[in-house]
């Protein structure tokens, strides 16, 4: 099996493919540096994103803060973590940087205050 | 004739308190300026509130940054600072009685006010397209909104405008809304891009592969139906040339049409005041130290030209910032011999248009074409930069020293060619 990026680690974008035999990364060919190479198999074994999304609140000037994960999550994780995300309601005040709820040991954490 | 309304005084007047507005307050209060700063929004940091994805900052404050959280870091200091800001505050007009006589008129909570300033900045940032504008046909529908409104529903408010979205433009606002929706439980049928390659930058990109998402290129909406709601969009086909190729029609149904066409500078006051704009840039025509052609009129942000990044914004705010000081200080911007910068090939819009010389500067500037081992070149001063990939989506932003500048004759030509 061969996967086919376009790298996201710098401006220059080279065409990456990482062949992938049995689960288990063979090769990896078109990054030009160790990062995108690091990068690229990160996102055939192992893919995490930071999700950002809203949260409601109560009482405070705009209905909603921001929030974001502390750390990128499996990317697998991400609906199961929108469905907890869109059952909770804070109550202002909320300081931006403020960690606004836990979940599977993820931070949660406010990008805009309330 | 002039209307009996309570008047103030300033050094400087902000018009717009996004990021550009946001940082040219700081920076003219930190040059001890007394200066007011206005905008019509209920809030201070124009649309980066609503921008809550990450990727802002790397540049101005070297750490990766939300939107809110970029906003959030300069309304700190301008309050630190104790800069003077009136929000749900707008700007009705602008007069240039003489160099150092301007007059802004706006409406404020507390009522209207005649600002008189010798300068003002102008970082009203820019207005979305619409659907109108790209040729789209149809029913008088609701479920049509721009980027920028669907953004300011889910993200502000907390309402999602639809649950089976058409994404018009594959931009990195198109791109990211659409990662937004699918997030949030909407299913984003498809991406329609115009042109033959994706707008936005690489990562954004990768948006439609975590989410499954369609993306069409060289097509384009042409038509939406539905009774009193979006229930269908016509999607064609597009030639090279960028025609409709005739029987390529398909119809996808979907309650929402979302519009990410690009965004124009919102100029319509500077105008009116005889303020020269390029039709390249869309906004006006300034100097190296962001003074338009009328004296004491500055701009910076998205009224300049459109900006990829808000670091780039931020910068621009500063040093209008500084134009202005130097402005008041001086009693205007001493005349001299300006170096024109011309546009050469590949180089679709560029900014500031007149160098002095006397300082160094950025040029920003946009190629029309992607172009992989490309070189930037400037044939009067001999400047050549090597540039693996160029594409018109990324602004580039060249530093030019004092010493090269002063090289060049009357015009610096910007090039962008294949090695």
């Amino acid at each position: 099996m061969i996967y086919r990026f376009t790298c996201i680690v710098c401006p220059l974008g080279c065409s990456i493919e990482v062949e992938v035999d049995d689960g288990e990364v063979k090769e990896v060919r078109g990054c030009t540096c160790p990062r995108g190479k690091e990068w690229a198999v990160q996102e055939v074994t192992n893919p995490k994103r930071v999700v950002i999304s809203v949260v409601r609140v109560d009482g405070g000037a705009l209905p909603t803060v921001s929030v974001k994960t502390a750390e990128p999550i499996p990317k697998e994780k991400i609906p199961e973590l929108m469905s907890y995300l869109a059952k909770i309601k804070l109550k202002a005040p909320i300081k931006i940087g403020e960690v606004v709820a836990e979940w599977k040991g993820i931070k949660i954490v406010a990008t805009r205050g309330a | 004739m002039f209307p009996r309304i309570p008047m103030l005084n300033y050094d400087v007047v902000v018009i717009g308190g996004g990021p550009a507005g946001m940082a040219a307050a700081i920076r003219a209060k930190e040059l001890g300026l007394k200066v007011l700063l206005l905008d019509e929004n209920d809030y201070l940091g124009g649309i980066l509130p609503q921008c809550i994805h990450p990727g802002f900052g790397l540049h101005y404050f070297r750490e990766e940054l939300t939107g809110p959280e970029f906003a959030s870091r300069l309304a700190k200091r301008l309050v630190e600072l104790g800069v003077q800001y009136k929000t749900a505050s707008r700007v009705l007009e602008i007069t240039n009685y003489s160099d150092l006589e301007k007059v802004v008129i706006f409406t404020s909570p507390s009522g209207a006010y005649q600002a008189w300033t010798k300068a003002i900045i102008y970082t009203a940032g820019a207005r979305e397209r619409h659907a109108f504008e790209i040729g789209i046909i149809g029913d008088r529908v609701s479920g049509i909104y721009t980027a920028g409104e669907a953004q300011t529903l889910m993200d502000i408010y907390g309402i999602l405008p639809g649950k089976d979205v058409v994404i018009v433009g594959s931009g990195d606002v198109g791109l990211i809304m659409a990662r937004r929706f699918a997030l949030e439980g909407a299913k984003v049928k498809a991406v329609i891009e115009l042109m033959p390659y994706p707008g936005g930058l690489a990562r954004n990109v990768m948006i439609l592969r975590d989410f499954n998402i369609p993306l069409y290129l060289s097509h384009k909406v042409v038509e939406v139906r539905g009774k009193g709601r979006v229930e269908r969009v016509k999607v064609m086909k597009v030639d090279e040339n960028l025609r409709e190729i005739p029987g390529s029609e398909f119809w996808i149904d979907a309650d929402t049409l979302v519009v990410s066409a690009g965004l124009v500078p919102s100029v319509k006051k500077l105008k009116r005041i005889g303020v020269e704009i390029d039709p390249s840039t869309g906004g006006p025509v300034v100097n190296d130290r962001l003074e338009t052609n009328v004296p004491g009129i500055f701009v910076a942000g998205n009224s300049l030209l459109i900006n990829d990044l808000v670091d780039y914004v931020a910068e621009q705010g500063e040093l209008a910032a500084e134009g202005a000081r130097e402005f008041i200080e001086n009693g205007g911007i001493e005349s001299r011999k300006w170096v024109k910068v011309e546009k050469g090939e590949n180089v679709r819009l560029l900014a500031p248009h007149y160098l002095s010389g006397d300082k160094d500067v950025y040029l920003y500037l946009r190629v029309a074409k992607p172009m992989e081992n490309a070189e930037l070149r400037i044939p009067e001063v001999g400047k050549e930069i090597k540039l693996p990939v160029v594409k018109p989506a990324e602004m580039l932003r060249l530093s030019l020293k004092a010493e090269e500048i002063k090289k060049a004759g009357e015009t610096l030509t910007v090039e962008v060619v294949k090695v």
